[in-house]
This record gives structure tokens, sequence and C-alpha cells, in this order.
């Protein structure tokens, strides 16, 4: 079949089958067929579906960059919010440590009043137990003064000794 | 089909490096008529298969996070979308869809005609002369319609001096008419010469003291013309816009 063919053919172009004018019609023809049929395809259904994906690819990246905006944006703004209420709260703490601190203060002056005026009074009370004692020792130590005194002067020179002298010595010697 | 009987009719080195551009009835042997099923006819409707597949299946789910299909059809459309706007303008966007559809034409036609057994439809001058004279003839006209008469300035080059204006006005009217030339047999002669070049080393691979020389030149060869395939459809793309933005904007 093919030799037949090719003897048919070798006829009509020795050499180059492509300057065998006889098939020119049908390929120009067959040619012809075939871009219009890939023209139809593509304007009719390829390049639009392509242009399409495209411009809907391009839209989607559009809108999801801007919802990534909006987000970040959101996102800046509770960071803004928690920095105030962190703020706020710090604020907070620190006057209720305030408060705190000058109750604790007062209650603790309070205390020391009371316990220096309990001081004071028994500082007080022991100084006039300390003056009371001192007191008696010097009464009690005139009195052995006196005693003593009489006693020796009686004792050294019985009968001579005038106690009532005896006793005014003693009193200016207590005194001087 | 044909190149391998060959090799069995006479045995030995026999070159039919030209086989493989035969253009045959898929049934039956008659005279290829205009309307004749070929192998043209399968191969470009495998590109368009291919069209389909890429652009159509791959984008049906309309992903938000594309699959490897998707962003490949994405990136097919952004490569060329991106061309016409930076060659041609904003107001070349609107042509955008026919110049989608020779690129893949192309492209596809190109990495197609690079399988075994395949036929390329881009290696024949017809179909790369229709496609090269429908860009000239849709330029030219989209030129007059938008501009008048005015579209000739295009070959009055305003920023030279005066007395060699007319002379350059005669190189670029022929400059203007031999581009479907040049267009055309870029293309058709790129992909017939690797596809040529590969079929004579596979030849020499009969031989078996140059058949692993002639295997690896061949595999040298394909990824040659796996990137020459891409560059011949990027290249006649770019030519369509640039001569695009001629009609256009015609005054420099």
């Amino acid at each position: 079949m093919a030799t037949e063919t090719h003897e048919v053919v070798d006829a009509a172009a020795p050499g180059m089958p492509q300057l065998d004018f006889s098939t020119f019609p049908n390929q120009i023809f067959w040619l012809v067929v075939t871009l219009v049929v890939i023209y139809l395809i593509l304007s009719r259904v390829a390049l639009p579906r392509i242009a399409d994906i495209l411009a809907e690819r391009q839209g989607k990246i559009t809108h999801d960059l801007a919802a990534a905006e909006d987000l970040k944006l959101k996102a800046v703004e509770a960071e803004q919010a928690y920095e105030k209420a962190l703020a706020e709260a710090r604020a907070e703490a620190n006057r209720i440590v305030g408060l705190a601190k000058d109750e604790i203060k007062a209650d603790l002056d309070a205390a020391i009043a009371v316990a220096d005026a309990e001081i004071a009074a028994k500082m007080a009370e022991s100084e006039q137990a300390i003056a009371e004692i001192r007191a008696n020792a010097v009464t009690s130590i005139a009195e052995v003064a006196r005693s003593t005194a009489v006693e020796l002067a009686n004792t050294l020179a019985p009968g001579i000794a005038d106690e009532a002298a005896v006793l005014a010595a003693v009193e200016t010697r207590l005194k001087g | 089909m044909a190149t391998e009987e060959h090799g069995a009719e006479s045995g030995g080195l026999v070159f039919h490096p030209m086989d493989q551009f035969i253009v045959k009835p898929m049934f039956g042997d008659g005279p290829v008529a205009w309307y004749t099923v070929t192998n043209v006819t399968l191969w470009m409707a495998l590109a368009v298969v291919c069209v389909l597949l890429m652009f159509v299946l791959a984008t049906s789910r309309r992903r938000i996070v594309p699959g490897r299909f998707q962003s490949v059809a994405e990136l097919g459309y952004g490569f060329i979308y991106k061309m016409v706007e930076d060659i041609a303008g904003k107001d070349g966007v609107k042509y955008f869809p026919y110049i989608m559809t020779l690129f893949l034409f192309i492209v596809f036609a190109n990495f197609l005609g690079l399988l075994p057994m395949a036929f390329t439809t881009t290696s024949h001058i017809a179909v790369t002369a229709v496609l090269a004279m429908g860009v000239f003839l849709t330029v030219t006209i989209l030129g007059f319609v938008l501009h008048g008469a005015s579209f000739l300035k295009l070959f009055w080059v305003s920023a030279a001096p005066l007395p060699i204006r007319p002379v350059l006005a005669v190189i670029e009217l022929i400059s203007y008419f031999a581009r479907p030339v040049s267009h055309s047999i870029r293309l058709a002669g790129n992909m017939m010469a690797g596809h040529a070049v590969i079929k004579v080393f596979a030849g020499f691979a009969a031989l078996a003291a140059i058949s692993p020389f002639a295997i690896l030149a061949i595999t040298a060869m394909y990824g040659l013309e796996i990137l020459v395939s891409f560059i011949q459809a990027y290249v006649f793309t770019i030519l369509t816009c640039v001569y695009l933005k001629d009609a256009l904007h015609p005054h420099h």
C-alpha cells in the first residue's frame, strides 16, 4: 500500500514532497479548518475562562491582603487596649498600695503614741517611787544619825551630854 | 510507513529523508483531493486535541491555586498576552486570540512532529505560506483600514535625511513584501531541515560500526529540535506581533 502511494507521489513530486502542488489544496483546506476550530475553542471557551481564573485570583489576593491589613489593624487596636488596661490596673494597684500604706502608718502612729503615753506614765510613777524612797532614806539617815549621836554621847560621856545639844549639833551637821 | 518499506526493499544504506513529509490519504490510495482525509488532517486534528486538553480540560476546574496543567495553560496565556501587549501595545490586545491561535497551532504542530513516525504539518511550505500570507494580508488591510493612505508613511522614514528617503522607501517596500516569504520559509525550512537531518542520521544507524555515533547524533539533534520547535513558534508569533504593531502604529 505504502509503496503504491509512494509511486503516485513520486511521479508528482520528485525530491521534495513540499513542492508537490497537488497536495496544496488539501493542506490549505485542513489548515483553515484547524485554525478556525482552534480559534473558536480559544475565543469561546479557553481564553475567557483563563482570564476569569486570573482575574478571580487577583481579586482574591487583593481581598485577602485587605483582610490581612484589617486584621493587623485590629491586632494593633487590641494591643493598645491591652496596654491601656494594664496601665490602669497598675495605677489602681499603686493607689491601693498607697492607701494600705497610709492606713498602716496611721495605725502604727496611734500605737506608738499610746505606747509613748504609757511609757511616760510608767516613768512618772517610777520617778515618784524613787523620790519617795529617797525621802524615806534621808529621814531614816537623820534618825539613825540622831540616835547614833545620842547613843554615842551617852556612852562616851554619860551624864554630861545634853541630849538637846547633841541633837542640835547633829541637825546642824546634817544640814551642812 | 513508506520509509520502512523502502529500507526493506533495497537493504543496506538507504536514505529517504524526505519520505516523512509525503502527504497521503489515511483511508485508501486515491488521489489527494482538497477534501481527502490525509495524514495532514490527522496531525492537525491531534493539534486541536492538544489545545483542548491543555486549555479546556486542564482549566475546567478553575482552581484558584492551579494544578500543573492549569499552570501551564496560564503560563502560555500570560506569555503570549504579555508579548502582544508589550510589542503591539494596549490596542493590540484585542487581536490576542488570533495570535494565540497561531502560536498554539504552530507550537503543537512542531512538538507533535517530533514524535517518532509523526507527520510535521508545519514543515510544509503550503501550510506556513498560508499562515504567513494570512498574517501579511490581515496586517496590511488592517493598516489601511485604520490609517487610510497615511499607512504608507510606514515606508517614508521621516527620521532619515530627505535625499535618501526615496531610496529607503524602495528598500522598505521590498522588505515589506519579503516579510511573508521569510516568515513562512523560516518556519517550514527549520522544521524540514531538522527532521531530514534526523532521518539521515537514522539511515547511518543501519551500519553497525557507526550506529552508536548515529544514535548519539540523533539524540543531540532531537534535543536541538525540541529547542527549535519552540523557538520557531515563538519567532513566528513575535514577528506577527511586530507586523501588527506596524499596522497599528505605522508612524515609527
